[in-house]
Formats: C-alpha cells, sequence, structure tokens
C-alpha cells in the first residue's frame, strides 16, 4: 500500500501579504504547517509496522525542502518536492492541477490532507485534487479505519458526525483532532538526510508553464488595504453593578 | 451577470447562511438570480427561496443526495451551470459547500475565491472582499475567467426576506459520475440541537477556560435561554472535553458573527478571535483585566463570572418576563 502525504511549507510567525507583489511573504522562516503534521501522524499510524509507503509530497520554493525533511524525520519514507519559478502565485485551479499530476505520477492507494493552510487558512485543496483525480474524496476526517480496500471516516459537520465509507484509492483530508503528532528523534532527524528526496520542475510532470503559477491562475488579487477599526469601547470594573450596567448597554442597543 | 446561489439544507430547513447569500445575489441588480438545491424529498423548499430573491429553483431531488456529500453535488451544479449558462456561482461557507465548490473550481476550471465578507459590482466588474490573515488586511479579489465561484464565510449577510414571489421550479436529472458515488454515508451521530444552532443565531452565548470548570457551562446555557440565543465554547474548552466540537468557535471551529456575542471567561485568543470577530456587539466578562479579548470588545467587564452571571441572567429574565 501506498500513502501521499500533501504538506504545505508555511512562513513562520504573523504571516503578512507582499504589497508590491500582492502575494504571501514568503522571505521569511518557514516551517511545515502544522496541520499537516496531523496528516503526516495519520499515514505513519496506518503504516504501523507494516510495509506501507509513505511519500510526502509538496509544491513550493526551495526551502519547502526544509518541512519535508521534517515529514521524513517523523517517519515517512520519501519525498517529492515540486519547485519551479513558474509556480509562485498558483490559485486553487493551478495548484489542484500541479499537485494531481504530481500525484497521478505516484498512483497512491490513499492521499491525505491536513485541515488547512496555515498561512492562507486555505481549506478546501483536497476536493478540487480529488476531483482532477477522479476519486473519492472525504474531508474533516476525526477518525480513519483503513482496510483492505476501503476506509471508514468518521466525519465531522456542522451537526454532529457521519460516518462515510469509501473503496480505495481515495482521498481524505484529517481534521487537527485525529491524532496528536509526534516529534522527530534524533535518529529519524539523521536517517531523513538519507532518505529519497525527489525534485520535479514542471517539465516532469509534463505541465505547461501557462498552467500553473499566476498564468494559470484563474482568481486575482486586486488590492490590498487595512481593516476597519473597530469602533470605540468601553470597560467597566465587575462591582456589584456590573450586571445591571450589562443590562442598560444591551437595552441601550437594543438587544434586549 | 446570471447568478446561481447553493442553497444548502438540513433536515427540512434551508440554511440561514444561504438565504443571506441568495438575499445578497438578488440585492445586486443584476439581473435575475437563480438556486439551485439537491436532496431527498426537497422539492417543497423550494418555494421559500422566492421570497430571498430567486426567480428559479433548481431542484434535483432524489434519494442519492440525501447523504450530505460533495461529490454528488458538484455532479448536478456543473449539469445547472453549463445548461443554465451561469456565470457566477455563490457559497455559504459550511464544510459541504467547501468540498462542493473546490471540486466544481476543478471540475470547471474556474476561479474559486473564499473566505468572502462581502461582494461587490464596482466598474461593471465584481469584486470580492476578503478579510485576510486573521483579518490583518482586507483583499480585494477578482475572477479572469467565467463562471466565477465565491464563498462567503458564515453570517457575512442577513437572511433578510426580498418580498419574492414563488419561485419556478426546475427539476434536474444528472448521471453521477463514478467516483462521485463512490463515497457512501454508513452512519449519523448527530446532537440533538437546544436551541437555534450557534451559526444561525442572532445571540450567542460563548464560554472559555476562565468559566473554571464543565459545570460552570451552566452559567452559559442560562444566559443564552434568557436572552434567546445559543451557546459557544473556545477551542480550549472543546479539547478539555468540557463542551462538544459543534459549538466550538474560532479558526477551527465555527466562524459566527451574531448581532450580540457573550464572551464569559474567555481571553481572547486569535483562533478564537477570528471566528467571533464579525459580531455586531461584543461584551466579555474576565477577571484579567490585561485579556486580549478586551481590545475588540464593545463592553469590557472586569471581573468573576460566577457573581456576575447569574444575576445578569436574572435580570434579563426579569426584563423579559415584565
Amino acid at each position: 500500500m501506498k500513502i501521499a502525504v500533501c504538506v504545505k511549507h508555511v512562513p513562520e510567525g504573523s504571516a503578512r501579504m507582499d504589497p508590491g507583489s500582492l502575494r504571501l511573504d514568503r522571505s521569511g522562516e518557514g516551517a511545515l504547517n502544522r496541520f499537516d503534521a496531523n496528516a503526516v501522524e495519520e499515514a505513519l499510524r496506518i503504516k504501523g509496522d507494516g510495509d506501507a509507503e509513505v511519500v510526502v509530497v509538496s509544491m513550493g520554493p526551495e526551502r519547502a525542502a526544509d518541512s519535508l525533511r521534517k515529514a521524513l524525520a517523523m517517519g515517512a519514507d520519501r519525498a517529492v518536492l515540486v519547485c519551479d519559478a513558474a509556480v509562485a502565485g498558483s490559485d486553487l485551479v493551478a495548484t489542484s492541477r500541479v499537485l494531481a499530476k504530481a500525484l497521478e505520477r505516484e498512483g497512491a492507494d490513499l492521499v491525505l490532507f491536513g485541515q488547512q493552510a496555515g498561512d492562507s487558512d486555505g481549506a478546501m485543496l483536497w476536493s478540487a485534487v480529488a476531483e482532477r483525480l477522479r476519486l473519492p474524496v472525504i474531508s474533516q476526517a476525526a477518525e480513519l479505519t483503513v482496510e483492505s480496500a476501503a476506509l471508514r471516516v468518521k466525519r465531522q459537520t456542522e451537526f454532529g458526525y457521519d460516518l462515510v465509507e469509501a473503496p480505495l484509492p481515495a482521498v481524505v483530508a484529517v481534521s487537527d483532532a485525529i491524532n496528536e503528532p509526534r516529534y522527530p528523534s534524533l535518529k529519524g532527524i539523521m536517517g531523513a538526510k538519507k532518505k529519497p528526496q525527489e525534485v520535479l520542475s514542471l517539465a516532469d510532470l509534463g505541465v505547461a508553464a501557462d498552467e500553473a503559477g499566476d498564468a494559470g491562475s484563474r482568481t486575482e488579487v486586486l488590492a490590498l488595504a487595512a481593516p476597519p477599526a473597530r469602533g470605540g469601547s468601553q470597560k467597566i470594573e465587575g462591582d456589584g453593578n456590573a450586571a445591571q450596567a450589562i443590562v442598560d448597554f444591551l437595552a441601550e442597543k437594543r438587544l434586549i | 451577470m446570471s447568478v446561481l446561489v447553493f442553497l444548502e439544507h438540513h433536515g427540512d430547513e434551508l440554511q440561514k447562511g444561504s438565504l443571506g447569500v441568495l438575499a445578497k445575489a438578488a440585492s445586486l441588480g443584476q439581473g435575475d438570480v437563480s438556486a439551485v438545491l439537491a436532496g431527498g424529498g426537497v422539492t417543497a423548499l423550494a418555494a421559500e427561496a422566492g421570497s430571498y430573491g430567486a426567480a428559479t429553483v433548481y431542484v434535483a431531488d432524489d434519494a442519492s443526495f440525501e447523504p450530505p456529500l460533495p461529490q454528488p453535488r458538484v455532479d448536478v451544479l456543473a449539469k445547472v451551470i453549463r445548461d443554465g449558462g451561469f456565470d457566477t456561482v455563490l457559497f455559504a461557507n459550511s464544510v459541504l459547500a467547501a468540498d462542493i465548490a473546490s471540486g466544481l473550481a476543478a471540475r470547471l476550471d474556474a476561479g474559486l475565491n473564499w473566505d468572502l465578507a462581502d461582494i461587490a459590482v464596482e466598474s461593471d466588474a465584481l469584486v470580492g472582499k476578503r478579510p485576510a490573515l486573521q483579518d490583518t488586511v482586507f483583499v480585494d479579489v477578482g475572477w479572469r475567467s467565467t463562471p466565477r465561484l465565491a464563498i462567503f464565510r458564515a453570517g457575512s449577510f442577513d437572511a433578510t426576506p426580498t418580498g419574492g414571489g414563488a419561485p419556478k421550479v426546475e427539476t434536474v436529472t444528472v448521471d453521477l459520475e463514478p467516483y462521485s458515488a463512490a463515497a457512501k454515508v454508513v452512519g449519523q451521530e448527530h446532537e440533538e440541537a437546544s436551541g437555534p444552532s450557534v451559526e444561525d443565531a442572532d445571540i450567542v452565548v460563548a464560554g472559555g477556560r476562565g468559566l473554571g470548570a464543565p459545570e460552570s457551562f451552566a452559567l452559559a446555557e442560562n444566559l443564552a435561554r434568557a436572552l434567546g440565543g445559543a451557546v459557544g465554547a473556545t477551542r480550549a474548552v472543546v479539547d478539555a472535553g468540557w463542551y462538544p466540537y459543534s459549538a466550538q468557535i474560532g479558526q477551527t471551529g465555527k466562524m459566527v458573527s451574531p448581532k450580540l456575542y457573550v464572551a464569559l471567561g474567555i481571553s481572547g485568543a486569535i483562533q478564537h478571535k477570528v471566528g467571533m470577530q464579525n459580531s455586531s456587539v461584543i461584551v466579555a466578562i474576565n477577571k484579567d483585566a490585561n485579556a486580549p479579548i478586551f481590545e475588540f470588545s464593545d463592553l469590557g467587564v472586569v471581573g468573576d463570572v460566577h457573581e456576575i452571571v447569574p444575576k445578569l441572567t436574572e435580570l434579563v429574565n426579569q426584563r423579559k418576563g415584565a
């Protein structure tokens, strides 16, 4: 069995937009998106002591290799990085196209995603990738069980849990409540360097440069602005009259 | 512009969020607005969409659409969009809607802007308004091709009836892609909600770790009942098992924007702030005078929730009884 885990290298600390390029500023230090660590952990848990292969796949700048190495240090077997100047600025349509090509090449039985990107807050790429791979997709997995040729997911929605089954191959996005990602051991960190790490260009994947990046995107950022400030606020001490003060405030705002 | 709005339903109720998006679409004044609805036994729900501005409702009514799964709905929407020539397709965010919109974007190679708080027509072009990066920056986003897809964050628009009449109902039949029909719902564990769901409620009373103990959530529940609102919770107390996830508000929970948000013992960490800062009025009670929540509260009360909240609940009940 082969499990592919899609991971993202995200800026550390507070992300900011670059006012020049209107893109996310990726010039600083980065790290493995913490939500993706749950997906890596889940792949390793499914593998257990078995002979499944866990491949981590990313699209990003050269530095994204650091995040892939972290996943290898956790225990993944192999890494694939799609790194090409022409992928910068990819939106959902373009990113899903490139990632799906890289995943097609792997032919994994199970493709895992984390719950969201910690930088852009995007939380839906799995569905676009599954569509391009023509595979079933189940997101918001709070529990995942893989049997021989099928999987069962406890999916968390606004209304509770749905138990969903699908045949393999399939795409699953796990929630960050599904597990507690392990920390890489020293041995894992040392061993990661020796594991296969492949870097692919768009040409390697057979994707034309104008199908990726800004040129392959269908959305655009037009302008940036500062958020509106919140209006006047008042702060009071919670003495014996606090409850009455709150009621008066709510009545004045016509909320009660 | 020809606009299609995805209507989400749960049980036999159309979700307020999608009706809000429908009302917004109608208010853009760009011609007739249509809506699409997919489920089992949902045809009767179509009529209500008329009063929120839908001139036509496309209905895929079949048992195969009963489970709340995205991929069969991608097939429905793709067909309706192609056959009807829609150039703009709008969604209210939800677990289901996000997966549908993303799959549809790949199917149609269509641009998808998500997490929008508003939309406007500027110089004949559609512009999405997106508060991004924990709402530290407001971004204007656009589309380079049609169809344009957009998802709005919860509570962006009030579901205000526009006074439209009965809509035309068009029946949709579609052959599902094999992979769209592959996933099956084999069981459900839904909590019976007591009171309004936290996303639809006009008033939310939320509790955090400052309540001190799981039993203290009764304070939030009693106040919510008195105010006619729903109960929310922070991630910290959900993770600690004090309150169910379905009530979690924040980056990894629900996004809410009620008319009144009462925060009890909540510090106001960014993870929580993101989910509630669009509330019209925020009242916070916290004994830590330096809690970040006070920076974005309309009324901040520095004090002990255990003393203030029972009294507040009593005063609200008295007022309502009067």
